[in-house]
């Protein structure tokens, strides 16, 4: 193991996959001269040239276009977005195109693309750089949605993504990339996508969670513990295809269960957790399935307003504890 | 519209001219079967006929390789069966059979043939810019010559991709043509109240890219104005803008009450430029009357072999509703398929067995 930034993980990543596979190009705006905006592309082009790792246009909707075409013809590309608010400049190509083709057109083809989305909350970016909008993502048949939460996930589910032949969208949180954490030196290393991770194994509670939220649980699972409340944190790596199996396991461990995501709440990958869990493991549960989630507002820019409307880890300490307390 | 110079139809020419007017005959014979056989009820959901405009399909076609690739629009028919898909699978496909070429999944709207480069209609006006762009794109970072050519009609020219993905293909110098069927309609709506210009293919060269106008009902034309901008994205010339001057000799979609033009506008234009008229013309000293008629008959033959086959051929199974959105191994417990299978167990017991044929009642 080596210890790596979550950028540089994904860095390693991407020189990997192009070394290993010819096929593998990467294109998007300002990476290639300019080395992405946190570095995360530094050094790509200097190694693999300028073809293959394109500087483009501001054209997200033919970036991603092109991306589908590309990976129906033989290539594997790597579209980066720049900010993952962006997509909606390319839905159609995303969601009529890459999601769809290959169900439609009877197997024909394979669309191995990856869309890499810097998402999230950070740095007062306001509310056209900062949103989490896995669940739309996660709600199209077709797609593959998956969330890192640490630099080992970056760096393996990033592997695993370009390497799926199904599109593959990859959100990666900004305030993630400086975040430094272990990374197992195999460089066939690889999150096998639809696996979730236990993170703890605690029996008082589970907190299903992902992405940046993972780390937000592990300082609420800290804080819990002077309580004397101790709680599995499952990280699901992947939001689709979610892992179902894994989280009715934890559920049957603990209880008592906390969804809880940066997106908003309403209508987020955690409804459909706590619906599930509802459903299928009713028996199981000491008490309701609480959702912590955004409020249902835009992100706001002054610090102060941005810091009050998404969870962290007091918030998901508090909730957490209410319910073994059988509080709520 | 210019009246193109008549080369002498002799040699390669005659041979040439043969085999666009067979794609024609073919085309034209397959999309009135279509006309007929939906109306008839044989054929669900919509389906968007191109009679007028073959000699647009076929001229491009006949430039292309197999390894090129096409894009095409929901009017796609003729560019499908011109790029080399069989007629069988694609009247099985419109029947919505298991043994349609996307296994009754997509459709006329939606029909693909990766065999022979046609990355399928596309139900999205504008879809097909990116998908081209990408092949193209492909290409280039494969190392190879291939080259890919988007079909698209003046209405897609005034969506946000045409702009985009011309622009990229233009900087990148990639290996694209883009081959517009003006029809002079968008939907229902006509050109003159949906753009300043007449000529869209000025609008290439807003993108810095070369651009050609041809009589669209002149398939030799397209033929040679296509031949010349394969040539130049093959020896990396980079990409090329076709405006092929067409006409939409049927409503949007079958059924269309065409409430938006009089019938004798239909008239006027296919009795001095219908497609095949004018290739049969021009081909009257090379072929004899019997030959003509050998060319429709085959064709007749072909499209009636299609549809026996179509009828023959069974619906797919309930079963395959829940499958192929994902790559993998249905048998193998990867999560995606497990996820798939649970699908299929939960809606299989209320599913209705209503046939290929039927409409589907929606609720």
């Amino acid at each position: 193991m080596r210890t790596l930034s979550f950028s540089d993980a994904t860095l390693e990543a991407m020189q990997e996959e192009m070394r290993r596979d010819a096929t593998v190009f990467l294109m998007g705006e300002d990476i290639a001269k300019q080395g992405g905006i946190f570095g995360q592309f530094k050094g790509l082009p200097q190694e693999f040239g300028f073809d293959r790792v394109r500087d483009t246009p501001i054209s997200e909707a033919a970036l991603v276009g092109a991306g589908v075409g590309a990976a129906l013809t033989g290539c594997r590309p790597v579209v980066d977005m720049h900010f993952a608010d962006f997509i909606t400049c390319s839905m159609d190509e995303l969601v009529n195109q890459a999601a769809k083709l290959r169900y439609m057109f009877g197997e024909q083809c394979v669309v191995p693309m990856t869309l890499r989305a810097p998402d999230g909350i950070t740095k007062s970016a306001g509310s056209q750089h900062s949103q989490a909008l896995e669940s739309w993502f996660m709600h199209t048949p077709g797609l593959e949605v998956v969330v890192p939460a640490d630099p080992e996930d970056a760096k393996g589910l990033l592997k695993a993504a370009i390497r799926s032949d199904n599109p593959t969208l990859y959100f990666e949180h900004k305030a993630l990339f400086p975040q430094k954490g272990a990374v197992p030196d195999d460089d066939d290393f690889v999150v096998p996508l639809g696996k979730a991770k236990t993170m703890r194994g605690g029996a008082d509670a589970l907190i299903v969670t992902y992405g940046i939220t993972v780390g937000r649980a592990m300082d609420a699972a800290k804080q819990l513990e002077a309580d004397g409340i101790d709680v599995t944190v499952l990280n699901l790596r992947t939001i689709w295809p979610l892992d179902y199996d894994a989280i009715a396991n934890a559920v049957a461990r603990t209880h008592r269960v906390v969804v809880a995501h940066e997106a908003v709440r309403v209508g987020g990958v955690g409804g459909e957790i706590a619906a599930w869990i509802g459903e299928h493991c009713f028996d199981d549960l000491d008490g309701p399935v609480i959702r912590l989630g955004a409020a249902h507002v835009p992100v706001p820019f002054a610090p102060v307003l941005q810091e009050a409307m998404y969870p962290k880890a007091p918030m998901i300490a508090d909730a957490t504890r209410r319910l073994v307390r059988r509080e709520v | 519209m210019a009246k193109t110079l008549s080369a002498p139809v002799e040699g390669a020419r005659r041979e040439l001219g043969i085999t666009l007017l067979r794609t024609m005959i073919r085309i034209r014979v397959l999309e009135e079967g279509i006309e007929k056989h939906f109306l008839a009820g044989d054929i669900p959901g919509f389906a968007h006929l191109s009679i007028g405009q073959e000699a647009v399909a076929a001229g491009t076609c006949a430039n292309l390789r197999t390894d090129d690739a096409i894009a095409s629009t929901h009017r796609g028919h003729g560019h499908t069966l011109a790029k080399g898909t069989s007629m069988r699978g694609m009247v099985a496909e419109l029947f919505a059979r298991s043994t349609g070429i996307c296994k009754g999944k997509g459709g006329s709207m939606h029909i693909a043939d990766f065999s022979v480069g046609m990355l399928g209609a596309n139900g999205v006006v504008a879809g097909g810019f990116g998908l081209v762009a990408g092949a193209a794109l492909s290409a280039v970072q494969r190392k190879t010559d291939q080259v890919a050519v988007c079909f698209f009609g003046d209405g897609a020219t005034n969506r946000g991709p045409f702009h985009e993905n011309l622009n990229l293909c233009a900087v990148w110098n990639l290996p694209a043509i883009f081959v517009l069927e003006n029809n002079q309609y968008a939907s229902t709506t006509s050109t003159a109240e949906t753009m300043k210009i007449t000529d869209v293919a000025i609008r290439a060269g807003g993108y810095g890219m070369p651009s050609a106008i041809v009589d669209g009902f002149d398939a030799f034309a397209v033929y040679d104005a296509v031949g010349a901008a394969v040539e130049r994205a093959r020896t990396a010339g980079g990409p090329t803008f076709v405006e092929c001057k067409t006409y939409r000799a049927r409503g949007h979609y079958i059924g269309d009450p065409e409430r938006y033009r009089r019938k004798t506008e239909v008239e006027d234009v296919m009795s001095s430029s219908d497609p095949i008229v004018r290739m049969q013309g021009t081909l009257a000293e090379a072929l004899s009357p019997e030959e003509f008629e050998r060319l429709w008959s085959e064709a007749r033959e072909e499209f009636a072999d299609a549809v026996a086959f179509a009828r023959s051929s069974p619906s797919p199974q309930r079963e395959e509703a829940f499958f192929g959105a994902y790559t993998g191994d249905r048998d193998a417990h990867d999560p995606v398929h497990a996820i798939e299978a649970r699908e299929r167990d939960t809606f299989m017991p209320f599913a209705p067995d209503i046939g290929a044929g039927s409409q589907g009642s929606g609720h």
